[in-house]
């Protein structure tokens, strides 16, 4: 019943999509699944008419009879949020956070029909609970602050189906959220294609995600769908190189030939770590948050270490001690067997250094790449005479030119923005090197290739790697022992194969269940 | 919410004491004695130990605080040096011609800002937003004494729509009372309205950018009816802010424009006070506008937590 034919986009004269051929139909989830600017969102995009200034279509957008490129705005909306709706990646966002979720939800029974607004607010209701908001936990007069991620966007998907739309595009639906909330709202959405018969366009960069989600899946890159099929059958078969390319490096293993010692190098005794909540009482004390609860664990010199965990378990919390941010409320931190806490000399800073997610928020906009990699060296007290040469070498270890030094953040990829990252962190030579979800932000083949420089970087010089993140694919790719952190401790650790392969805990078995995979005989090809 | 309200009025509360501290502190450091200080170098010591007497000033510094801060609670402001009327009546007498003023001149700017700043933002990057941008400018560039001499010469002058200047007070009707405050309060209103519409054409555009705009816009709502559900409360944020600034200076701060129409308000007061050192009207007169800001920013406060439920229910 949807039809996209020749379908053809360009915004200020460049070229966005070409030829886009697709169609769902009612009760039918087709996957479209592409890296970041394949132009996916576009598609989305312009299958709502929600285009932004500029662009230029061609081709044509068939709902039924009617094409929508012909139709004007009040037409559009006529049928956006009515016949065709949308749910977005930013669940936290996405809602207006000065209405209630029962208005936000009423609303588009209101615009869209002669509906009042007590029966509005029934159906509301009624949708909600449908999507696991039940009245009495949830009720229609909650505010989006009140809410997780994950519930935000079950507001966001009642919204979306309140009037049992022909189509319903997720665009990254759960790319925010963590794998188990994930893995329900996934589940929901299936439930509703089967119950309400409606269509569903799946986008997502995950290809495990379609697996096990899509009856048919569409590969783009570059504005083009490459190639498209039915699931099995286009992952048993794999016949364009770019899918297969998409497929193994969202499984890259790098090959690692260093061989961690058995000298620790960081020790983490009971370190526990407290926030204080804001004030219940006028002059009592103010009640505390316990982030991180008495753990311990050992890092030793060479080794990955992986810790994994959903958002709030206190990863962060724990790699900002670590890295002598934060005080700790109890326990030891020690880096060589010397505490590190945040008063340290700043030249044992030195030691151990960092990588973040964002490569676009890490970077001073206004310095050079030069001064961005050569920042380390403040904690020396003065830069070396041979500054640059260090730099420059720097740059050519994470593989970049010589020439980057002189040129700024903005003129460089997210993936090579986290090289500069990288190459930040190497300059002064650590033994240790946080990875806060250092790969996490990037596309799964820019991300294989980060992977086998971290490889590459550690065997030569003899780095380890505290490797936090929520990706358990990743974790368990590239690390050598894993721990699982939940609410604050760790519940369980061990050598990552044996931890992934065999779970003691139930949360770990969890986390595991929780995680999409592509199905192992579908890889046989 | 009350909580909220609770911790703010608490903060209002610790404010003003500070407030009354720092005033009182000042009078007390100004070198030499308030009394030989307030008449002058030639005064005889007969005198001024007769004003030291009128004005307390013969207890120690706790007494004459407390005194002070007492008097100040059941609205004993003590007796100006001057006009030999106790300030209170002065204060009241003035608030009359400034309190309305303030209030005429926020509400013709906050009418004006609002729909110009909105045109502004929907037309971003046309002629209408080049324009009102260019307007804005000239508006907040151009004294407003100024405007107010060109208003008196096309209004007054030449149209003789309103009169010139002075104030025929209350007694004689709103009518008369209102027309001769318009060309007071439009002088005011425009350098304000000004900068309340570049605040609201900034924020508005930060708020159209957000993701629940679109979200908005996916459920079928068109430009329109997307901004006036979703956006004009959240942008109203920002604004609420400035517009708690913008009374509390317009309250005080009218002191040119009151010059120019010969309007008995309290900006000319606290002026000729402080010309005639007449320490006692200056000390109230700045405590009551202390309080006049202090308590404008507890209804700002207010006004965010009905605004945003964040503040009023913290998750």
């Amino acid at each position: 019943m949807i039809k996209i034919q020749n379908l053809s986009l360009s915004i200020h004269d460049t070229p966005i999509l070409q030829d886009v051929d697709l169609s769902i139909a009612l009760g039918q989830v087709v996957g479209l699944v592409g890296e970041s600017g394949s132009g996916k969102s576009m598609t989305a995009l312009a299958l709502m008419g929600l285009l932004p200034r500029g662009a230029e279509l061609s081709g044509r957008v068939m709902l039924d009879e009617t094409d929508l490129s012909t139709l004007d705005e009040p037409a559009l909306c006529d049928i956006r949020g009515r016949r065709i709706s949308m749910i977005f990646q930013e669940p936290m966002t996405a809602l207006n956070p000065v209405k209630t979720i029962g208005d936000q939800v009423a609303e588009t029974l209101l615009i869209h029909t002669d509906t009042s607004k007590t029966d509005a607010l029934r159906i509301a209701a009624e949708k909600l609970t449908r999507v696991g908001l039940p009245q009495d936990r949830f009720p229609l007069d909650r505010y989006p602050h009140e809410l997780s991620g994950g519930q935000r966007q079950r507001v966001c998907i009642a919204m979306a189906i309140a009037l049992h739309p022909d189509l319903l595009i997720a665009d990254e639906p759960t790319t925010a959220l963590d794998v188990t909330t994930q893995a329900q709202i996934l589940d929901l959405l299936k439930e509703l294609v089967a119950e309400e018969g409606m269509g569903l366009l799946l986008i997502t960069h995950d290809l495990a995600v379609v697996a096990g989600m899509a009856d048919h899946v569409a590969v783009m890159r570059k504005g083009e769908i490459v190639e498209q099929g039915e699931t099995e059958q286009l992952f048993r078969t794999m016949s364009h190189p770019y899918t297969r390319q998409l497929l193994e490096a969202s499984g890259h293993a790098p090959d690692g030939d260093a061989q961690p010692s058995a000298t620790p190098l960081l020790q983490v005794n009971g370190a526990t770590r407290d926030y204080p909540l804001p004030r219940t009482r006028l002059f009592g004390p103010a009640p505390q948050f316990r982030a991180v609860d008495g753990i311990s664990f050992t890092l030793n010199k060479g080794e990955s270490l992986g810790l994994v965990g959903e958002s709030g378990c206190g990863k962060s919390t724990i790699s900002r001690a670590i890295l002598g941010l934060e005080a700790l409320q109890g326990g030891e931190i020690l880096l060589n067997g010397t505490p590190i806490t945040p008063d340290m000399d700043p030249t044992r800073r030195a030691g151990l250094q960092v990588v973040f997610q964002d490569p676009y928020g890490s970077f001073n906009p206004r310095w050079t790449v030069e001064k961005l990699v050569a920042e380390p060296f403040h904690l020396l007290g003065k830069r070396p005479e041979d500054w640059r040469d260090r730099v420059r070498h720097a740059l050519a270890e994470v593989g970049l030119p010589g020439e980057a030094m002189t040129r700024y953040p903005h003129e460089f990829s997210g993936g090579q923005r986290q090289r500069i990252a990288i190459a930040r962190a190497l300059i002064l030579r650590p033994e240790l090197i946080v990875l806060d979800e250092a790969v996490s932000a990037l596309d799964v083949s820019i991300r294989a290739d980060i992977l086998d420089l971290l490889a590459d970087l550690q065997a030569k010089h003899g780095l380890a790697y505290l490797f936090i993140s929520h990706d358990l694919g990743v974790v368990r790719n590239v690390t050598d022992r894993v721990l699982v952190m939940r609410a604050g401790q760790i519940v369980e650790e061990g050598d990552t194969d044996t931890v992934f392969a065999h779970p003691q805990h139930d949360y770990t078995r969890n986390l595991i269940n929780a995680a999409p995979v592509i199905p192992p005989a579908w890889r046989t090809a | 919410m009350l909580r909220y309200l609770i911790t703010r009025a608490l903060s209002l509360g610790a404010s003003l004491i500070v407030a009354s501290l720092v005033i009182f502190a000042m009078i007390e450091v100004i070198p030499g004695d308030p009394a030989s200080f307030m008449l002058g170098l030639n005064a005889s010591p007969d005198t001024v130990a007769a004003l030291r007497d009128d004005l307390g000033l013969n207890g120690s510094v706790t007494t004459r605080y407390v005194n002070w801060v007492g008097g100040l609670l059941v609205g004993d402001f003590g007796t100006s040096y001057t006009y030999r009327v106790p300030v209170s009546e002065l204060i009241l007498e003035r608030l009359q011609v400034s309190l309305p003023l303030a209030l005429f001149a926020l509400i013709l700017s906050t009418l004006i800002a609002i729909p110009v700043g909105l045109v502004a933002a929907a037309r971003r990057g046309q002629m209408t937003d080049y324009t009102i941008m260019g307007a804005t400018q000239m508006g907040i560039a151009v004294p407003n004494f100024w405007f107010a001499m060109l208003l008196v010469l096309v209004f007054a002058v030449q149209l003789r729509w309103f009169s010139a200047g002075g104030f025929p007070g209350w007694d004689n009707g709103i009518g008369p009372a209102v027309k001769a405050l318009t060309l007071p309060a439009i002088a005011l209103a425009l350098p304000q309205a000004s900068i309340l519409a570049r605040v609201m054409r900034s924020s508005l555009l930060d708020v159209l950018h957000q993701d629940y705009m679109r979200t908005a816009r996916a459920k079928g709502l068109s430009v329109a009816q997307a901004t006036r559900r979703h956006a004009l409360r959240n942008a109203m944020i920002p604004v609420l802010t400035i517009i708690g600034l913008q009374f509390s200076f317009l309250l005080a701060g009218a002191i040119i424009i009151e010059n120019v129409f010969f309007l008995p308000g309290l900006g000319r007061l606290i002026f000729q006070a402080i010309t005639q050192r007449d320490l006692v009207v200056v000390e109230s007169v700045v405590m009551l506008l202390v309080f006049a800001v202090i308590l404008v920013t507890f209804l700002v406060d207010v006004a965010y937590a009905v605004v945003d439920p964040r503040l009023r229910r913290p998750a």
